[in-house]
């Protein structure tokens, strides 16, 4: 997956402190209880939401609620792409509606993911409100979506590659982008 | 996969990605809004030459879960009581340009023939006494989930009326491909000859019954029977029913439904512990869910028609036991 031409942009240490920061503003941002509660996209998106759980719960000191989303049902190329995509199961455990949700991703891009998680969440309840969160901002946006946590803007070509590495899955944590020749990992 | 025409064709990773896809869409049924927009768009038609409920109406439920439009076409009261071939009444509801078509008849291969005449996707909901793959499929699931040890190395033992019975075709091929060791059973008049062909063991007897992990019960189809194979339904009890004195605490009850009380299982073991049936109709819907996803979603070629080999894509397979015999309406169909 490392290929020579990848530049590393987020560092570990960079990783966690982006998440602190990100934690620290969805607090500001949401200072009334009851504490808004997390829904990460699969997968990495899942991974780093449990991470900012654990962030929140110790500035609030007060249980956060977790859940994890995928949106393969949700794709607006399902029926372009070749092969259906393999569909995770989804949890949210808990009742969203009156709720004020923070959406957390890995990467924003065209925005077509996110519009995807906001139709799939609407299917489990109706939120008070929808926040979103993302560890990169590469833009290239295609949809009117704007994310209301930016752990950091990455200035990128559109046939780039961004690379988010979880500790959890790929052993460390760590954002690189790529030159448009590499193929996107899975 | 383009379509699902026999259990036959599906190898054991095969099946196990769509088990495996099922398990993750049991989770839509526990949603508010029990509907994911996956096959938006796309129509799946149900085309029934034999009287079902649970097998339609789990396929329409399943097609409707992942916003698909469902039409529903009944052989009785339809132009086919008026002498429409199979061929012609295909052609005709292709005109609609359906996605899907799920298809039962009571005649074996009429899936496969269907396959080619219309660029739909065949999904076989039954064809005489050939396959019913997926209920061999949902049968597969339940049994994962109930059994802590999976089905590798699991003694399955198959009871009743195996000659009228594409349910015991089908999951005899299914089982083994997951590793099991199924043993078949029943009356000599009800078990066809050569069927050992299939890998499995033959008894006549449910003398050792109790070794077995899993005891999956047929129904007596005694709509399909022409002749008389039995003396009686009650002396078919008498040596063949599954009843408390014969099921073990700690072996797994399946049935296909509808259960015939009092035939192939006594009232007592329906209603056991042991059994499983009410958790095969649940798997019948989220594996049928994975079925049409893995059918309809992405891309398929459009008017890829005839082209379409006996088993596309697998043209031998070494680990195939013997051919079942095909009947010979087969080819006054064609």
């Amino acid at each position: 997956m490392d290929s020579p031409n990848e530049k590393v942009v987020l560092q570990a240490e960079d990783v966690r402190r982006v998440l602190v920061r990100v934690a620290h503003e969805i607090v500001e941002r949401n200072p009334a209880p009851p504490a808004p509660v997390l829904i990460g996209i699969h997968r990495r998106g899942a991974f780093l939401a449990r991470r900012l759980r654990a962030q929140l719960e110790e500035l609030l000191d007060a249980e956060v609620l977790l859940g994890d989303l995928d949106i393969g049902f949700y794709r607006d190329d399902l029926q372009r792409r070749p092969d259906a995509p393999i569909v995770h199961a989804s949890h949210i455990d808990f009742d969203v509606t009156g709720r004020t949700v923070v959406i957390v991703d890995d990467v924003l891009f065209t925005g077509r993911t996110v519009r995807a998680a906001i139709e799939a969440l609407f299917d489990y309840g109706r939120p008070a409100r929808v926040q979103l969160a993302v560890l990169a901002d590469r833009g290239h946006r295609e949809l009117p979506i704007r994310p209301d946590y930016v752990g950091k803007n990455l200035p990128t070509a559109r046939d780039e590659h961004v690379h988010v590495r979880v500790e959890e899955l790929d052993g460390t944590d760590e954002v690189s982008i790529a030159p448009a020749a590499v193929e996107t990992p899975a | 996969m383009n379509h699902l025409l026999s259990i036959e064709e599906l190898d054991r990773t095969e099946i196990e990605r769509i088990v495996a896809q099922a398990a993750r869409f049991a989770e839509v049924s526990d949603r508010d809004i029990k509907k994911v927009p996956a096959l938006r768009g796309r129509m799946v038609l149900n085309l029934f030459y034999e009287a079902s409920t649970r097998t339609r109406s789990s396929f329409e439920l399943a097609a409707k879960r992942l916003s698909a439009d469902v039409v529903n076409f009944a052989a009785s009261g339809s132009s086919v009581e008026k002498g429409e071939s199979l061929k012609d009444t295909v052609l005709t509801l292709s005109a609609h340009k359906p996605d899907a078509i799920v298809l039962r008849t009571p005649w074996a291969g009429a899936a496969e023939l269907v396959s080619r005449w219309c660029s739909a996707a065949i999904v076989n909901a039954g064809d005489g006494k050939h396959e019913h793959p997926t209920q061999a499929l949902l049968d597969v699931y339940t049994l994962l989930k109930r059994l802590p040890g999976g089905i590798d190395g699991a003694s399955i033992w198959i009871v009743g009326d195996m000659a009228h019975s594409r349910v015991a075709r089908s999951n005899i091929i299914a089982f083994q491909r997951m590793g099991a060791k199924v043993t078949v059973a029943g009356p000599p008049t009800l078990i066809p000859r050569g069927i050992e062909a299939l890998g499995c063991e033959v008894r006549y007897t449910l003398d050792e019954l109790p070794k077995a992990d899993v005891v999956y019960a047929l129904r007596m189809q005694h709509e399909r029977m022409s002749e008389s194979f039995l003396p009686s339904l009650r002396e078919y009890a008498v040596w063949y029913q599954i009843n408390g004195r014969r099921l073990g605490p700690r072996q797994v009850l399946m049935h296909p439904g509808p259960v015939n009380r009092g035939v192939e299982l006594s009232g007592e073991v329906v209603d056991s512990p042991q059994a499983v049936i009410t958790a095969q109709v649940e798997a019948g819907v989220v594996v049928r869910m994975a079925v049409l996803y893995e059918l309809l979603a992405g891309t398929r070629e459009p008017g890829s028609g005839p082209a379409h080999p006996a088993h596309p894509g697998r043209p031998d397979r070494p680990d195939r036991p013997g051919q079942p015999d095909r009947p010979e309406n087969v080819k006054q169909l064609a």
